[in-house]
């Protein structure tokens, strides 16, 4: 299993979530996040004053899927959040142990 | 003797001006840091408590009270004695004598609390108070004595219609004094002071702008064609010191921004106050350019000179009162109203070297009086937040509130 955690626009939010569901992916978790990356920040003016915003709003997805549809999830998300800009962001995948659901008990895939 | 279409415009102009100070809260607090938003809608409506109660057990009576030398009223209507329903003989003989009193009430009410902007985010609640109402005491009443309650200022011929001097430059000044005494925010030139809430000041400003037809139609006294010309001119210097500030910071920095076009209009009705019931609609136009253009360089001047005045309390009303009171120098014309005068451009120099006089008087008691003050109050208690107390904000720190849970 891997988690696979995306940090992109957060207009693209719509987009990448039904990416991901027609792979068959059931649930996500989405947190608004600030930071930056090359994009940088950008500038605010308040009467005159300007000011360097270095961090940048954006959302963070994070999703546990099996291994064999990584790449397709990759591929994906990439589709669907892609803009061709600086700024579109990044996917992490990393490693995942084992997941417990709760309500069962039921481990590993089964509980993804 | 009582009219009662005058009595209910002066009731319902009290009331609108009453609705200014919160409207200030919300203008100011939009533009404050989230953590310090409590605090500081806290310093303006504090102020309708606060000041009321000084007005009507001394203030009314200093300030409008039977003249003492031209310098101060005597304390006869302290705790409103003698002042009831029958008409005052001197001022708005046509409604009774506390609704004028009450319509007073409300610009005694709103002044201390226009200076809170000058040093937001970094003043202790208690003597914080203890200013506003020494200040308004010491300050706000001898100078409306002065010019609205038979004083020297007055009687030497300066006008001023609804509070150019009295309300905006005073408090102005005062800011300036307070914002270099306490010092700049923590942080101030190195950190970002992003205001946390515009949409908030657009609601301040549009309330703030409802109240000011209270402020400066209601200022006739009674429901007449100066109320009318008063109303018009308000509106006319509203909406022209908008579209200037907002055409100017579009050719200065790229962008016409919201919270340019709500500073313009502000200062465009700061800077008709003390002209509006003197002045025709073509005049307004001017006076609302003038207080647009010159407010918007005053608030940038400010980034220079490197003091920190927050909310721009000195760019905005102070240098907004002192350029309408300038400007009614100019544009004064008896034919718009007979019981005013005329200015340079109607034939009376004269009158703009009263209205300069009136500025030098005004200003400078009230720098002095604010030093003194301040210097008091901080040697018994600071007036400053303690370091860390500043970094937590003052919803916190001051008040145990938030204004915003996750």
């Amino acid at each position: 299993m891997k988690k696979i955690e995306i940090i992109t626009r957060s207009y693209k939010l719509e987009d990448v979530k039904e990416s991901l569901t027609a792979l068959g992916i059931k649930g996500m978790t989405v947190t608004e996040v600030k930071g930056f990356g090359r994009q940088g920040g950008h500038k605010e003016v308040y009467r005159g004053a300007e000011y360097q915003v270095d961090f940048v709003p954006k959302i963070k997805i994070e999703v546990v899927i099996d291994d064999e549809i990584v790449a397709e999830a990759v591929q994906a998300v990439s589709g669907a959040a892609r803009t061709g800009q600086v700024g579109d962001g990044k996917i992490f995948i990393s490693p995942i142990e084992d997941v417990v659901r709760i309500r069962t008990g039921e481990s590993g895939s089964d509980a993804i | 003797m009582i009219q009662s279409g005058d009595t209910a415009f002066i009731l319902v102009s009290a009331a609108l001006v009453l609705l200014m100070t919160p409207a200030l809260a919300l203008f100011y607090a939009g533009m404050v840091r989230s953590k310090n938003v409590l605090g500081t809608i806290m310093q303006s409506i504090i102020m309708i408590s606060l000041i009321t109660l000084e007005w009507i057990y001394i203030g009314y009576s200093m300030s409008f009270g039977p003249d003492v030398a031209g310098i101060i009223g005597d304390l006869s209507f302290a705790a409103l004695s003698g002042v009831g329903t029958a008409p005052s003989p001197d001022y708005a003989t046509t409604v009774p004598h506390i609704v004028f009193m009450i319509y007073q009430c409300m610009f005694a009410v709103i002044t201390p609390a226009l200076i809170t902007g000058a040093f937001a985010e970094r003043v202790r609640f208690l003597p914080f108070c203890i200013f506003s109402v020494l200040w308004s005491v010491l300050v706000y009443n001898p100078v409306c004595h002065w010019i609205w309650g038979g004083g020297f200022l007055g009687a030497m011929g300066v006008l001023d219609f609804a509070g150019g001097l009295v309300v905006h430059l005073t408090c102005g000044v005062a800011a300036l004094v307070a914002c270099i005494m306490i010092g700049p925010r923590k942080g101030f030139g190195k950190r970002q002071f992003i205001p946390h809430n515009l949409p908030m000041t657009v609601i301040g400003t549009g309330l703030l702008w409802f109240g000011w037809f209270g402020f400066n139609g209601g200022s006739a006294l009674a429901a007449d064609e100066i109320a009318a010309t008063a109303f018009v001119a308000t509106h006319i210097a509203g909406m022209t010191g908008m579209l200037t500030w907002t055409l100017v910071e579009w050719y200065h920095i790229g962008k016409p921004t919201t919270l340019g076009a709500c500073s313009g209009a502000i200062a465009g009705l700061a800077t008709i106050t003390p002209a509006a019931g003197f002045v025709g609609p073509n005049s307004a136009v001017c006076i609302g350019f003038l207080g647009g253009m010159i407010c918007y360089l005053a608030v940038l001047a400010k980034n220079r000179f490197g003091y920190d005045d927050s909310l721009d309390v000195v760019g905005i009303h102070g240098v907004g009162g002192l350029i309408g009171t300038i400007a009614l120098g100019f544009f004064a014309s008896t034919a718009v109203n007979p019981g005013g005068a005329d200015g340079l451009f109607f034939g009376n120099p004269g009158f703009l070297m009263t209205q300069l006089t009136g500025i030098a008087v005004v200003g400078g008691y009230t720098l002095v009086i604010s030093w003194i003050i301040l210097k008091g109050i901080n040697a018994f208690t600071p007036l400053r937040m303690e370091e860390n107390d500043e970094e937590i904000g003052m919803d916190t720190s001051e008040h145990s509130e938030s204004a915003y849970q996750a």
